[in-house]
């Protein structure tokens, strides 16, 4: 038998979809990624319509989405994350159904559970034999982990791969098997490496960044957690890195082995785990060319999927076991509710992803964000999108001072005790508005244009178009 | 005092302002801001204060504000005035 089929027209008929099916698509290749948009091309060209989009995130490369939907082609998207480009248009209103917003672990879980089943998921694989077991290490669009993509390769009708590696049969050391693979579709390229990975991401040299990273590592090495064992997951943005760099120099001078880092890797962790700073990392998806060097060689680097990272109903995941997390806000209230999806104007340009599973999970989630980002303070009396509830979220850091959830009475003492800046979270909106003024509330729109499900499946909040 | 000649002040990054001033018969004060919403009001009347608060009574001013704080935007303005005005 053969599962490789010529051409992505011919494998949109033979995986026999129709008006009204779910087609669904992982987003290791980011911002570099061609599968999706080649696919709903195809799907266009072939006259289907109704087609939902289920999609672990989609980036501003898939712009071209936004003709499908006028056009009828795509009447439903579920995302976990959505970049400001396509996020303003949604915000518009352009979809007549309400888009459905995800975690990371509530996608798989929702997938595995049959809450959302998906007919064709299509799996953009840098490299994959002639029978489909594929992976994202090797090839000239190397991503390193596929971990979003298990769930649907697992659970989906029919499976799709698409490579620009196709490679004699059996390829060593793959990640998704054979026995999940009903089609194989050579093209010259499924995405653009300049899109796919960064060069290294760099840490912050903003003085007030680096203040905010120097308070967050103080916070994690007086809150008790920080010992041999230690876990940590970070993301990727400037100051979060100078916050693990800073994590790692305490742990390099404690002599501390942590059992392991997680998330999106980049290079800061995997030079936390050359350090001997963790015992191995646990990895989802791959933002830089380090990490995505490090997975492919160092059997320490361990690829997860999505179920197992985060998915609420797997029998355990490794969020559960995680001691702390750095995560960001675009906005947080006084109730420590947090918004990751809208910016200050009320558009979409963002998402959960993995947000609310790891602050659900780690025993210290912690928010790292300045007081105010061009003249809007962070703190508000109530933000505008509940992405991550309150009750899940510790502390809050920003350079202005530090401030503790108030159910966490013992790390509130041990902080005081360490001589940190702690402030009532109150306090912090009061000090920041005599900077900046108080901001006018923005009038909301009267339609609902996404629906924000909590990673248990509740609808934890609704967004409203912008008028 | 008086503006004789065009002159700016600041730049576009993010929590800065541009400001553009031009002689001109009467007062014409033109805003763009990533904050109108929320601000608008606020960077139009401190931008008045300085304004007046230099004898400015002719000119057209052009605000592009990317963010900016108060103190931000009344030192941008001051400047670009203090560029723009005559010899005296």
């Amino acid at each position: 038998m053969s599962k490789v089929v010529k051409s992505i027209k011919e494998v949109v008929a033979l995986a026999g979809l129709k008006d009204g099916m779910t087609v669904s698509f992982h987003h290791h290749l980011r911002n570099g990624d061609f599968v999706l948009n080649m696919v709903m091309e195809e799907i266009a060209s072939q006259g289907l319509k109704d087609i939902n989009v289920n999609a672990s995130s989609l980036f501003d490369v898939h712009t071209p989405l936004l003709e499908h939907i006028e056009n009828g082609v795509v009447t439903g998207i579920s995302a976990d994350y959505i970049a400001a480009g396509l996020g303003r248009a949604i915000s518009k209103g352009i979809m007549e159904k309400p888009v459905q917003f995800r975690t990371h672990g509530g996608r798989p879980s929702d997938i595995v559970q049959g809450r959302t089943p998906i007919d064709v998921a299509f799996i953009a694989a840098p490299t994959a034999d002639t029978m489909g077991n594929c992976s994202g290490k090797y090839g000239p669009s190397a991503c390193g982990s596929l971990g979003y993509a298990f769930a649907d390769a697992m659970f989906a009708k029919k499976v799709v791969v698409i490579t620009d590696n196709l490679v004699p049969y059996p390829m060593q050391d793959f990640s998704i098997s054979e026995d999940w693979v009903d089609y194989v579709v050579p093209v010259e390229a499924i995405g653009n490496p300049k899109g796919i990975v960064s060069g290294t991401t760099q840490i912050t040299r903003d003085p007030v960044g680096l203040v905010m990273a120097s308070h967050a590592a103080q916070v994690i090495a007086h809150s008790g957690l920080l010992k041999d064992g230690f876990s940590f997951q970070t993301g990727a943005g400037g100051a979060s890195l100078a916050a693990a760099k800073f994590l790692k120099d305490i742990m390099m001078e404690k002599g501390i082995q942590g059992s392991f880092g997680m998330g999106g890797i980049t290079g800061y962790l995997v030079d936390m785990l050359q350090a001997g700073c963790f015992r191995s990392l646990l990895d989802v998806q791959c933002f830089d060319l380090k990490a995505v060097e490090s997975i492919r060689t160092d059997p320490r680097h361990k690829e997860i999927s999505a179920m197992q990272y985060a998915s609420p109903t797997s029998r355990s995941a490794a969020v559960d076991s995680l001691d702390v997390v750095i995560l960001g806000a675009t906005e947080i209230d006084t109730d420590f509710n947090v918004n990751v999806h809208t910016d200050s104007n009320g558009f979409i340009m963002g998402g959960s992803g993995g947000h609310s599973d790891t602050a659900a999970g780690a025993k210290l989630s912690m928010i790292i964000a300045p007081m105010f980002r061009a003249r809007l303070p962070i703190v508000t009396d109530r933000v505008t999108c509940v992405s991550t509830p309150g009750s899940d979220i510790d502390v809050l850091v920003t350079q202005g001072g530090i401030a503790v959830n108030p159910k966490n009475v013992e790390l509130t003492q041990q902080l005081k005790a360490a001589g940190l800046p702690i402030v009532d979270i109150h306090e912090l909106k009061e000090k920041t508005e005599r900077i900046t003024g108080t901001p006018r509330k923005l009038p909301k729109g009267d339609r609902v244009v996404a629906e924000v499900i909590g990673r248990n499946g509740n609808l934890q909040d609704v967004i409203y178009n912008v008028p | 005092m008086k503006i004789v000649r065009s002159a700016s002040a600041g730049t576009m990054e993010s929590s800065d302002a541009y400001i553009e001033i031009e002689p001109a018969t009467g007062l014409e004060i033109q805003l763009e801001s990533v904050v109108q919403q929320q601000f608008g009001q606020e960077i139009r009347s401190a931008v008045e204060e300085m304004l007046r608060e230099n004898g400015v009574e002719d000119a057209s001013v052009r605000i592009i504000d990317r963010g900016a704080l108060e103190c931000v935007i009344r030192a941008r303005v001051e400047t670009a005035i203090l560029r723009g005005k005559g010899e005296n």
